[in-house]
């Protein structure tokens, strides 16, 4: 009897869990929404915490008072632009530097050391020589996040293709490869993955560049934006400024996502 | 003897294979002779570290000997050629290929296109019994299911020469001995001439006419055992008093080999 009952409880289990796996998730996705909103809710109510976090509905407000002041749309655009050109000038760079570094050693006993040595030092530190140099505008902010996209998509790519397993280099080969062949039928297809993670990691670090990148004079964006709200002591909009950062981020992350499951569900695991 | 030599397909001679390892110079192969005849079934065991992954390395074109002769039909062998086909233990499709595409893989590469290489894949997929999962992608394969395609897919380039280095030793035994049974009888239908590693003194003597044994540091044969079994061999052959008879000779020579490698 015992038993039965436990098979029961178990296909009960089974049953529920197969039909609601997309909602769980969605039902997850609402509590923890509910859940940032309470503690931000509580941010505002705290004496200690009140003046930074003002809260949620008169943040909202503060879209028509952004839009009406001209800002709003001025600031996305500006930073969209200059993440856009950075970051894409960093990707047309990086792809054919990793690509290098992957096939000839002298390039990336050269290259290597220096693309470590200066992954690990915050833009904000050298953004000062780039305006002396370029000056100001939007080229100092273009060079800031091609500079930071570069470096990282350019590691994960070289690494990606040193990794890729050599037998499935032999096995083309002995079924009648040529170089050729074997770079644009299995190097190139056994790459995308790691193109596309670097993609990814890319967009983040451009957007995370962002308040560096606009700290070189720049007249509007996100970044210049929210230290120009600093001064003035406006935390209501730079509170929604930095959430709106936030949603660009996750939006282009998804998007991302979603072309990895079309161009790579071939592979056995994903998930960098 | 020119009659004999026209059978030869494989002659290998004094071949030596040296490497620079973390400690100075290794010697993996050392003074390697061997003929192997026109769709014989040659099987090769020894211990790990013995030079056999080597030598078929070597036969592939993969790996350059730093010494000696090799010929494939009497013409020396330089890097891969369409006469050879290997099958690795790692299966090695391409994960981004259909069963389909890894098959024809090789004919796209002969310059086959379309229907034609579609229809020549079709046939060595049927072969393997895969027909259902043409248009799956390889993670949705078993361990069982992939090497058949790295078979069939090396079947598919119609090689004169199969190299096959361990291709079922990851496989679990009920599917080591299925695969087995089929390459027995893929061999018997469309003869070629096979060269087969293996660690698993059961599959040598199952499958080969004749079984290599290697012994290790510096990599050279041993012994060489003529398999007097006829074909067609089946799982009751394991039973039969002559296997078991050689079994025990190979399995002595052999253990004798990790004894040694052990020191």
């Amino acid at each position: 009897m015992a038993k039965g009952k436990i098979a029961k409880a178990e296909n009960n289990q089974k049953e529920s869990s197969r039909i609601s796996e997309k909602t769980k998730s969605r039902l997850w996705l609402l509590l923890s929404l509910v859940a940032a909103i309470g503690l931000w809710t509580l941010l505002s109510v705290l004496p200690k915490t009140s003046r930074s976090f003002p809260n949620i509905i008169v943040t909202v407000k503060q879209i028509p008072v952004m839009i009406e002041r001209g800002l709003l749309f001025k600031d996305i655009s500006s930073s969209l632009i200059s993440v856009g050109l950075g970051y894409a000038l960093g990707f047309v760079i990086a792809l054919p530097v990793a690509i290098l570094m992957a096939w000839y050693k002298p390039v990336r006993n050269i290259i290597e050391p220096w693309i470590q040595f200066i992954r690990n030092i915050p833009p904000l530190a050298y953004v000062p020589l780039i305006v002396i140099a370029a000056g100001v505008g939007r080229k100092p902010q273009v060079i800031v996040i091609t500079i930071a996209t570069f470096l990282i998509m350019c590691i994960t790519i070289y690494q990606g293709i040193i990794n890729i397993d050599e037998t499935l280099i032999k096995a083309a080969r002995v079924l009648g490869a040529k170089d050729k062949d074997i770079f644009v039928r299995v190097l190139a297809p056994a790459s995308l993955p790691f193109i596309l993670t670097a993609v990814r990691l890319g967009a983040s670090v451009a957007l995370t560049t962002l308040i560096a990148a606009e700290s070189t004079g720049a007249m509007a964006g996100l970044g210049m934006r929210i230290r120009t709200l600093n001064n003035s002591y406006e935390t209501a909009p730079m509170l929604l400024y930095i959430i709106i950062i936030g949603i660009i981020g996750i939006t282009v992350e998804k998007i991302i996502k979603l072309l990895e499951r079309k161009l790579t569900g071939w592979q056995e695991k994903r998930e960098i | 003897m020119a009659g004999k030599e026209r059978d030869i397909k494989v002659h290998i001679e004094n071949v030596k294979k040296t490497y620079m390892g973390r400690t100075g110079e290794v010697v993996a192969l050392n003074g390697v002779n061997l003929d192997i005849k026109d769709n014989e079934f040659v099987t090769v065991v020894g211990p790990s570290g013995c030079g056999k992954s080597t030598l078929l390395n070597i036969l592939a074109g993969l790996l350059e000997p730093t010494s000696g002769v090799i010929t494939c039909n009497g013409k020396p062998i330089k890097g891969t050629g369409p006469e050879r086909g290997v099958v690795f233990q790692q299966y090695a499709l391409f994960p981004w290929l259909t069963v389909l595409k890894n098959v024809m893989f090789p004919l796209n590469m002969k310059g086959i296109k379309g229907e034609e290489a579609e229809k020549i894949a079709r046939k060595y997929i049927k072969m393997v019994d895969l027909e259902k999962f043409e248009n799956h992608y390889p993670k949705e394969l078993s361990g069982g299911m992939k090497q058949r395609v790295a078979i069939a897919r090396a079947y598919a380039a119609n090689p004169e020469v199969l190299l096959m280095d361990e291709p079922f030793g990851a496989l679990d035994a009920q599917t080591r001995t299925q695969l087995q049974q089929e390459l027995l009888d893929t061999w018997e239908k469309e003869q070629k001439t096979c060269f087969f590693i293996t660690h698993d003194v059961d599959e040598a003597l199952i499958l080969g006419q004749r079984v290599v044994i290697m012994s290790a540091r510096p990599g050279r044969i041993k012994n060489i055992v003529d398999v007097d079994i006829p074909y067609p061999r089946n799982q009751e052959t394991k039973m039969s008093p002559r296997f078991l008879e050689l079994k025990n000779l190979i399995w002595s020579q052999v253990y004798q080999e990790y004894l040694e490698v052990r020191k």
